[in-house]
């Protein structure tokens, strides 16, 4: 090439200029890291996040539980024998009776969603949009209708989920609640944000 | 075919945004002298330092909490528990002392090679208007962090205003929002640092580019490239600031950043002097901390204002001190630009001005004992002599002639060059005896050679201070 | 002219000259030593954390610098009941602590950086007997500290001695009047390792910093390299259309 009556050596020219973008793309790229990661929940967050532990000795039939685990509401559920016999008859009207599509650790991926079958742990969230649906333990109340077997209700926009957190058909929420890894550290003891599995690794 | 589709997508673009024009007008065909030398990296420098202030502001302001009660541990919570808070932060901090270094930098290219004259004023304007703005937003983020220098630093400083006649106290009181520095402060400059200033700031600096691409740029032998043009009216020596001043000025950046990541990696407190030890103490209204003073970038104007033994007028000299460099290319009635030309009583004149702006930045760091305020005072005299009696002294000195055409300097290479030539003239090779009994030779100090050069060097200076 | 030139030159000095304090002994800083962190962390816990809190470190940020695990420093670092996520609090409550000592002690975190490692090193070792005080001692560094000397069992009394420096008494060496429970040389490791912790707790980071800023002036080298290569490339078309010019002219 030849610039105003100057020799050039293009070659060389592109591969200088070629190894300063890729040197200078590198470059931005690692500054972009701690730009971005600073917005990643910062320790405190994390330490928000620790594991919460529960006493559910004085829980009555059929009472439920809210408690805040990561800022989010997690709920404890004691279930009347009544509720679980319902749980058994629904199953035809759940878009995901056994949970396959849903978010829980295995040792909940059962019927009743739960280690022992009266107590049911869940993250009190609507897995729609996030609002927090409201208790209706009641059978087939006026504004529900005759349908309603008791089980938790969003009003945002209408979800349908049983008293195990499974979600109805035809509603907008796609899957049933999510469940947080829990534990029983005694009988009347849980501890939500950690399991045996998790244990186990640690060790 | 999708080549097609994006040059058609480009071409839609350009078709209703003169993106090509600009491109075209401020750097493919913006020409600039070819004879740029150190100097003139810092305005590009003080461009980068800015959006690195506005970048790493941006991502502090997600964590920091402008209020008394929390300020301080929010900001001990960005350095600990936000994930690399530390990093940005130092950034930051490091940031705003090496934009001071970078503008001041500037400042004095402006000074020497006579940028600020005829033609320039107005660019020099602006810039004094964006370095105003930088020291009020330096100010007032420096009570962000909400420690004992950053309270008792804000406290001396608001005073000041008091100490203007009739309307003075009200003026302070408006100022703090309240009777002592207090949480309605700490609101109020946050807003002012994080978006007021910072709009204001960017604003000037677009009218200080737009100025200069408007003018062109002046260049170290003071020379006007226009005057001198080809048949195609590109001046003879200007250079296409694309790409010839961009791949200079990226060099630049890279020096630059090197001793940047330097700092903030390895002393990022600077000694005290980027971060002061007693701001890591938690602001107490109770409690003054022993030596006050200022960070290092105002202590040359802090130390005149302590240099004048009156409120009032401490402050007049002080913002006298500021304002004087606003009326610099009407002060100066020389008739050449660059200090190449320009007569032995300037350039003695600048010498002093230099040592007397180091000498009261350093004497502002320092507790103000007698000693200290007498020579205070001498260098106060000096810093003002050396503006106000510029329309003196540099109309009637002798200058010399300036070229037609801008001239050729050493480069780079050819100064490490005549490095090597010196070094080889100041040592001499001697066998020397090692350990094992072997005769290596050795480079040793040669006292003739030192002498000799030694008193050439000092001749040089003599010579290039007349 | 040349007269101004050299007192400029002499005006350091003669600002520095003022001054003349009780000398501060050396720390010997080393982030590095793990065991010594987590000895001045123990000593921290033990000595310290009961009036002077250090709000802004967490006993999981310990864990994570010092490589070990979160249960040994739950089990031999912070006080009992204490979460692995939680900030080392003080028991102390302010108010009560401000009628005891008449100031509410102050938090730790940052002292090592508003002080100096080796200004914490020599006042924690200048505590002597003073019996015009309420608490019984004055320190050689911070006068009429408001302060007792809590590490006094382990390190003895000491009492002050003085002379006369031009017509002026003037404190200039403590003299251990009494032995503690550690000899000297123990004590003065012990508080090594104290100060040590709370350098690290001025800023936990800092070895992560610095190992980082390694690499990144690595980078930059390169950067500039490449940069000025290109640099020189383009630059030619300039040297040449100069020495062109100059043939002409």
């Amino acid at each position: 090439m030849n610039i105003e009556g100057v020799d050039v050596d293009t070659s060389k020219r592109q591969f200088l200029t070629t190894a300063m973008t890729v040197v200078g793309a590198v470059g931005a790229g690692y500054l972009a890291v701690p730009f971005l990661a600073q917005m990643q929940p910062s320790t405190k967050a994390l330490a928000a996040g620790a594991p919460t532990e529960v006493d559910i000795s004085k829980m009555e039939t059929g009472q439920l539980l809210r408690v805040e685990w990561r800022g989010k509401p997690a709920w404890l559920l004691n279930r009347t024998p009544e509720a679980l016999e319902t749980l058994d008859t629904l199953e035809d009207k759940l878009s995901d009776p056994m949970s396959n599509e849903s978010i829980q650790p295995e040792y909940c991926k059962n019927r009743y969603r739960s280690i022992k079958p009266e107590l049911f742990v869940t993250i009190g969230l609507c897995t729609h949009l996030g609002c927090s649906p409201t208790f209706r333990p009641e059978i087939a109340p006026s504004d529900l209708g005759s349908d309603w077997k008791g089980g938790f209700f969003c009003p945002c926009h209408g979800s349908w989920f049983d008293l195990a957190g499974r979600v109805y058909r035809g509603v907008p929420a796609p899957t049933n609640l999510d469940i947080p890894p829990h534990r029983y550290i005694t009988e009347t003891f849980i501890i939500i944000g950690e399991d045996d599995a998790e244990e186990g690794a640690q060790a | 075919m999708k080549s097609k589709h994006l040059a058609d997508c480009g071409n839609w673009i350009l078709k209703r945004f003169p993106l090509a024009k600009l491109w075209n007008e401020h750097m493919a065909h913006y020409y600039a002298p070819k004879n740029f030398n150190f100097w003139y990296f810092f305005g590009s420098l003080a461009l980068l330092v800015l959006v690195n202030q506005i970048i790493t502001g941006i991502l502090l302001t997600m964590n920091y909490k402008p209020d008394a009660k929390l300020a301080f541990d929010s900001v001990e919570y960005i350095m600990r528990d936000v994930n690399w808070g530390w990093l940005i932060r130092y950034m930051h901090s490091t940031g705003a002392s090496a934009f001071f270094i970078v503008i001041y930098l500037h400042m004095f290219r402006g000074i020497i090679y006579g940028s600020f004259k005829q033609p320039r004023e107005l660019i020099w304007i602006f810039g004094m208007l964006i370095f105003l703005c930088l020291m009020a937003e330096a100010f007032m983020g420096y009570l962000l962090p909400w420690g004992q220098m950053s309270f008792w630093g804000a406290q001396v400083i608001i005073s000041l205003f008091s100490a203007i006649p009739i309307v003075g106290d009200e003026l302070a009181l408006w100022i703090r929002g309240d009777y002592v520095i207090s949480d309605a402060t700490l609101n109020r400059f946050f807003a002012f640092h994080v978006i007021a200033i910072p709009l204001i700031l960017i604003m000037l600096v677009f009218l200080h580019l737009v100025a200069l691409h408007e003018v062109g740029s002046n260049n170290p032998d003071g020379i006007e490239i226009k005057e001198s043009k080809d048949p195609f009216g590109v001046p003879v020596d200007g250079i296409p600031f694309h790409p010839y001043y961009t791949v200079k000025d990226i060099v630049g950046v890279g020096v630059f950043l090197f001793f940047f990541s330097i700092v903030i990696f390895y002393m990022p407190e600077m000694g005290g002097y980027f971060l002061e030890h007693d701001n890591f103490i938690p602001a107490d209204p109770l409690a003054t901390p022993e030596h006050i003073a200022p960070l290092w970038y105002f202590t040359p104007f802090y130390a005149i204002l302590r240099a004048i033994p009156d409120k009032f007028a401490g402050v007049i000299g002080m913002g006298g001190a500021i304002f004087v460099l606003f009326l610099l290319p009407w002060l100066d009635r020389g008739p050449v630009k660059s200090i190449r030309y320009r007569g032995g009583i300037y350039k003695k004149a600048l010498l002093l001005f230099v040592i007397s702006f180091f000498a009261l930045g350093y004497l502002g760091t320092q507790p103000a004992t007698p000693t200290a305020t007498i020579f205070a005072r001498i260098f106060t005299v000096i810093y003002f002599g050396f503006f106000l009696l510029m329309p003196v002294y540099t109309r009637w000195e002798k200058t010399k002639r300036v070229p037609a055409r801008v001239t050729h300097q050493p480069t780079l290479e050819e100064r490490i060059q005549d490095l090597k030539r010196l070094f080889d003239e100041v040592t001499v090779k001697k066998p020397v005896k090692t350990a094992e009994g072997k005769l290596v030779l050795k480079r040793k100090p040669d006292p003739d050679g030192l002498k000799k050069a030694g008193i050439r060097i000092v001749k040089k200076l003599k010579d290039s201070l007349d | 002219m040349r007269k101004l030139i050299t007192i400029l030159l002499m005006l350091p000095f003669v600002v520095m000259a003022a001054g003349g304090e009780y000398k501060l002994d050396e720390a010997e800083i080393d982030l590095t030593d793990s065991l010594s962190l987590q000895r001045g962390a123990k000593n921290y816990v033990n000595y310290c954390l009961g009036c002077h809190s250090a709000k802004h470190i967490r006993y999981i940020r310990m864990a994570y610098d010092f490589g070990i695990e979160e249960e040994q420093v739950l089990e031999e670092i912070a006080p009992e009941g204490a979460s692995i996520y939680d900030t080392m609090h003080s028991a102390m409550n302010g108010h009560d602590a401000e009628r005891w000592f008449g100031i509410e002690p102050p938090d730790l975190s940052l002292i090592a950086r508003s002080r100096g490692a080796d200004w914490l090193y020599t006042y924690l070792r200048s505590f002597y007997i003073d019996k015009t005080k309420t608490l019984g001692v004055n320190n050689a560094i911070l006068k009429d500290v408001g302060m007792p000397n809590p590490l006094w069992q382990l390190q003895g009394l000491q009492q002050a001695v003085y002379r006369n420096i031009s017509g002026k008494e003037q404190l200039t060496k403590l003299r251990l009047i009494e032995s503690g429970e550690l000899a000297p040389k123990e004590f003065d490791r012990f508080v090594n390792d104290l100060v040590n912790f709370l350098v690290y707790v001025g800023e936990p980071h800092q070895l992560e910093r610095k190992r980082i800023g390694k690499y990144v002036l690595f980078y930059l080298l390169l950067f500039t390299v490449v940069a000025y290569l290109l640099k020189k490339e383009y630059w030619k078309d300039i040297h040449k259309k100069e020495s062109t010019w100059g043939n002409l002219r």
